[in-house]
């Protein structure tokens, strides 16, 4: 009982050197507790649901826990029950089943609801802008297929527009990441998967490849920019007079394994990313036509037609490759 | 010549950083140690008839607890480097790839090596004692399982001086671990050393399942079986339907490498994805193999410590079996964010959270056994009330990470570091030390010191929290796995720093536990009764250590905690009955487990290589072993009645 006293104050200590920390590291930032957009701001309400319901039963349990050691303790002038044959009681089993099986139903409908609603875009009135992520060995390319632009390691992104980042790789296996707008997804050779992402405030966002994909996975990180609309289209045009353009050579290059500063280009090559894709083994899936995607997109827009979500990517892909 | 051979040893042996010298030098220095004294004690006899032939399940679990313990200090110290690393931005301790080296070898061999064999300890020295039998199923088997474990163990860890460690991450997915990516010996280091003591595994669960099913005493049904020994029976069978999964995808792996297939290459219709897939569909229930039989560990040690006989026994059997059979419908949560598709994660969203519900259920059980109990704290007991507080939030933020779309937030982010390690660590090696805390003096008769113990036991609980909490906050924080380095600008430092403190004094932790077993073996009290926690179960009834066949008399068994009734029932006067002793028969050493090993080790560091001769020659040696064995009619022997009753008068006890 000493020890434990001993370690309470510990804990203590520990707490207290913790929390000012914290409160000193005025640079700490919670991203993923500080959503800025719609996406973001769904996961977070789910996190903070279940925390709380964990907290309903994390709290109860260890205060039993404590209790129970505490008042069950075997010294010779402990007063307590001693039943040493109670086994059993259907009572308390109901009970302790039951309490879970309620948590998890309520937690279990919030979460079947969301999943289902995060594969759609945000609600919005804007038109959605595509984006094409490519993950490289070790760093990030962006393409904007309707504006005929490209850039590395950063992205400028309208705010209050529905983002359909469409991911893949031309190297390992990575993940794009930039907690304060929402969750990740991965990005892999040979498929275009889709996420929807939207920014509602003007701001600059930390990114980051999230899944280890070699030597330098460290330094895989990029800046998002958020910026009004009109913000944007003024960057876009600015881009367009003065950055050069990429060829497929230039590409190439940009592919090879090693870092890369930030970099804009006015223009790419036609279809580069519908190569990509193909080139890593997107031919084999029967049904994977980036042409489809960019229709789909577009409907997507008028906001009646959702049918070209991600699953339905990966279901294609998977009777694809038995097809095989 | 000369230049070839300079050549050959330079891409042979791994060179370049001081640390791998240091460890060269070590390795040296140790083995000709172990050589000098072998030979200085004239042991190599000894060591030969006593220990490698052995097919004694208590001797095989000594060995499997060692190398465990070894596996503990090597993954420990990859552990301290890491954190050592990443306690302050951009530390130049070590530079990426060795990081990517030792990141991938902390995970493979805790789990594979160091838990997994820590196991199979407590299966062999405990299921065959508390179920009265006198061996294994399959004592040959068994044999032949360690020594596979041992080779494939010893293979992987020779990476790290010859050839070059894997750096493809635990699970090596695909592209990374293919020859586009990853041409040297590393993944092949990997892939044979886990091929290899796979195989030991596998036939470990089909033993301890027969073992279980065929070979318990008299009277001692199913549902009158001790809780420890339900938990090995869940667990061999998720052994036997997953084990088979990992060995098929790991030779697909090894195929594309060695034979330029395309099961999971970028181009030619390869698809990683496949990979990732079968890979935790052996690896989501892998997570449950481990930690059932530790939940099996608190069950027997919290009844006994409670003096109470354990609260809901019916109800613990159905959720470990339940729990054996959804563990394998979880494997998709390990990628929610693969995008398969909002049915998809849902179906195992909840597929996820419902495994929670037995689990928690189990957490209730416990507590209530220790209601209207009489709570003793010693060692073992300790580890078990301090697992509750850490599995139970351990759980609760597997229940946070079940939630598909929070998992797009958490996925490969330092929150899911922390989590994996809190049920890990808390519930897997707490549990394990528990058990072998509360089993040690049946091992080895005599108990180890409780003061050096709850030092130990203290230094791993707070480390425990200091390393892992902040950790938590760090991936709220953006920072992900796997990074070897980072900035100033995001304010990842000060936690940073606080959970390498945490890291160090488990560390401190570890070597508390290692002078607590050094003093002991030298001022831990004896056991001579055989019974030194008053406990309730079968392998308490016999002396410590338990002589070469366990029970003299098989005993018959009349309920739950069988031998708690025959000290009721002797406590009343009742005398127990007289049974007539036997001849005992007894399985033969055998050398050939140890030899074929040795052959598998041979084919693996072939093929490891590339060196297709030795591959084969390893592998013919294999089935010269097979071979042999199959011919082999002379493998049991009886202990006469005579020889029975003097070794039990010499343990005190009057047959």
């Amino acid at each position: 009982m000493k020890q434990r006293g001993l370690f309470n104050r510990f804990t203590f200590f520990c707490l207290a050197v913790i929390s000012t920390i914290l409160l000193a590291g005025c640079d700490a930032q919670y991203f993923v507790l500080d959503p800025k957009g719609p996406v973001a701001e769904t996961q977070y309400r789910l996190i903070i649901l279940s925390v709380i319901l964990c907290t309903i039963v994390i709290i109860p349990v260890l205060a039993i826990l404590i209790y129970i050691v505490w008042r069950y303790r075997d010294k010779p002038d402990n007063k307590a029950p001693y039943m040493p044959d109670w086994d059993d009681s259907k009572v308390l089993e109901i009970v302790w089943w039951g309490i879970p099986i309620v948590i998890i139903g309520i937690l279990g409908y919030f979460t079947v609801r969301d999943t289902y609603a995060l594969a759609k875009p945000p609600v919005s009135d804007a038109k959605p802008i595509t984006i094409q992520v490519t993950s490289l060995d070790w760093k990030w390319l962006f393409q904007y297929p309707d504006q005929n632009i490209a850039t590395v390691n950063y992205v400028e992104i309208p705010t209050g527009v529905p983002i359909n980042f469409q991911l893949t790789s031309d190297a390992p296996m990575n993940s794009f990441w930039i907690p304060q707008l929402g969750g990740q997804e991965y990005t892999m050779p040979g498929m275009a998967m889709q996420l929807w992402l939207q920014a509602d405030q003007p701001g600059e966002y930390y990114g980051t490849g999230a899944n280890f994909s070699g030597r330098d996975f460290a330094h895989m990180r990029f800046q998002v920019v958020a910026k009004p609309q009109s913000e944007f289209n003024e960057w876009v045009d600015q881009v367009k007079q003065t950055a050069p353009s990429m060829s497929k050579a230039d590409y190439d290059k940009l592919a090879e394994p090693g870092q890369s500063e930030e970099m804009t280009f006015s223009s790419f090559p036609a279809d580069l990313f519908d190569e990509v894709v193909n080139k890593n083994g997107g031919q084999y899936m029967e049904h994977h036509q980036m042409g489809d995607d960019s229709k789909d997109t577009e409907s997507d827009s008028d906001g009646m037609d959702h049918e070209m979500m991600d699953h339905e990517h990966m279901n294609h892909d998977m009777s694809g490759q038995k097809a095989e | 010549m000369l230049e070839s051979i300079k050549e050959f040893a330079s891409t042979f042996f791994v060179t370049g950083d001081p640390l791998i010298y240091g460890a060269d030098v070590s390795i040296a220095l140790t083995s000709l140690a172990i050589l000098f004294v072998l030979t200085y004690y004239k042991k190599w006899g000894w060591l030969w008839r006593e220990w490698l032939t052995t097919v004694d399940h208590k001797k095989i679990g000594i060995m499997y607890l060692i190398a465990s313990l070894l596996m503990l200090f090597r993954g420990g110290v990859d552990a301290l480097l890491m954190r050592a690393q990443l306690a302050l931005p951009g530390v130049e301790f070590l530079h990426a790839e060795h990081y990517n080296e030792i990141f991938t070898t902390h995970g493979t061999i805790m789990i594979f090596f160091m838990a997994m064999p820590m196991m199979f300890a407590l299966f062999n020295i405990v299921v065959p004692l508390q179920i009265g039998a006198r061996d294994v199923a399959y004592p040959f088997l068994n044999a032949v399982s360690f020594w596979l474990f041992m080779m494939g163990a010893m293979l992987f860890n020779i990476s790290f001086v010859i050839g070059g460690s894997p750096n493809a991450g635990w699970l090596s997915y695909p592209p990374l671990s293919e020859m586009s990516h990853n041409p040297g010996p590393g993944q092949n280091f990997y892939i044979w050393g886990i091929q290899i003591s796979g195989i030991g595994s596998l036939a470990t669960g089909i033993n301890f399942l027969v073992t279980i099913l065929k070979m318990r005493a008299p009277g001692m049904k199913l549902m009158k079986m001790p809780l420890f020994s339900w938990s090995v029976l869940s667990s061999s069978i998720m052994i036997i339907f997953a084990f088979p999964i990992l060995t098929v995808t790991l030779a697909l792996l090894f195929i594309d490498r060695y034979f330029g297939a395309h099961f999971f290459t970028m181009t030619q219709g390869g698809n990683p994805m496949m990979y990732v897939n079968l890979i935790w569909m052996w690896g989501h229930p892998e997570v449950y193999i481990l930690v059932i039989p530790a939940f099996g560990v608190f069950s027997e040690i919290v009844a006994t410590f409670s003096k109470k006989r354990i609260f809901g026994y019916k109800s613990m059997v159905f959720s470990m079996m339940i729990i054996s059979v959804m563990s394998f419908f979880t494997w998709v949560h390990h990628f929610f964010t693969m995008g398969a598709g909002a049915d998809v994660n849902a179906f195992f969203a909840v597929s996820t959270m419902a495994i929670g519900i037995p689990t928690g259920v189990k957490i209730f059980n416990w507590l209530f056994t220790m209601f209207r109990g009489r709570i003793q704290m010693k060692t073992p007991m300790l580890w078990t009330i301090a697992f509750v507080p850490c599995f139970v939030i351990g759980g609760a933020t597997g229940v946070m990470l079940a939630v598909a779309p929070a998992d797009y937030q958490y996925h490969n982010s330092y929150f899911l570091i922390a989590h994996f390690h809190q049920v890990i660590i808390g519930g897997v090696v707490f549990g394990y030390l528990a058990g072998i805390y509360y089993w040690w003096p049946k091992m080895f008769g005599f108990s180890l010191n409780e003061k050096l113990g709850k030092w130990a036991f203290w230094f791993w609980n707070i480390g425990f929290y200091v390393c892992f909490m902040p950790q938590y906050a760090l991936g709220f924080m953006g920072m992900t796995r796997r990074v070897y380095t980072y900035g100033w600008d995001l304010g990842w430092a000060p936690l940073n720093i606080i959970s390498s403190i945490g890291a160090l004094l488990m560390g401190i932790g570890f070597i508390f536990q290692v002078w607590q077993i050094s003093y002991s073996i030298k001022h831990g009290e004896r056991d001579k009764t055989g019974d030194p926690w008053n406990a309730r179960t079968l392998e308490w009834s016999i002396p410590s250590p338990a002589p070469l066949y366990n029970f003299a008399i098989v005993p018959e068994v009349k309920g739950q905690d069988a031998w708690w009734i025959m000290k009721e029932e002797m406590k009343n006067g009742e005398e127990p009955k007289k049974a007539e002793l036997e001849p005992i028969h007894m399985p033969k050493n055998s050398g050939i487990p140890f030899i074929m090993s040795v052959f598998w080790f041979i084919a693996g560091f072939g093929f490891t290589f590339t060196w297709t001769w030795m591959g084969v020659v390893g592998l013919i040696g294999v089935g010269l072993c097979l071979f042999a064995r199959s011919f082999q009619y002379d493998t049991d022997y009886y202990i006469p009645v005579d020889e029975v009753k003097r070794t039990e008068a010499s343990l005190g006890r009057v047959v």
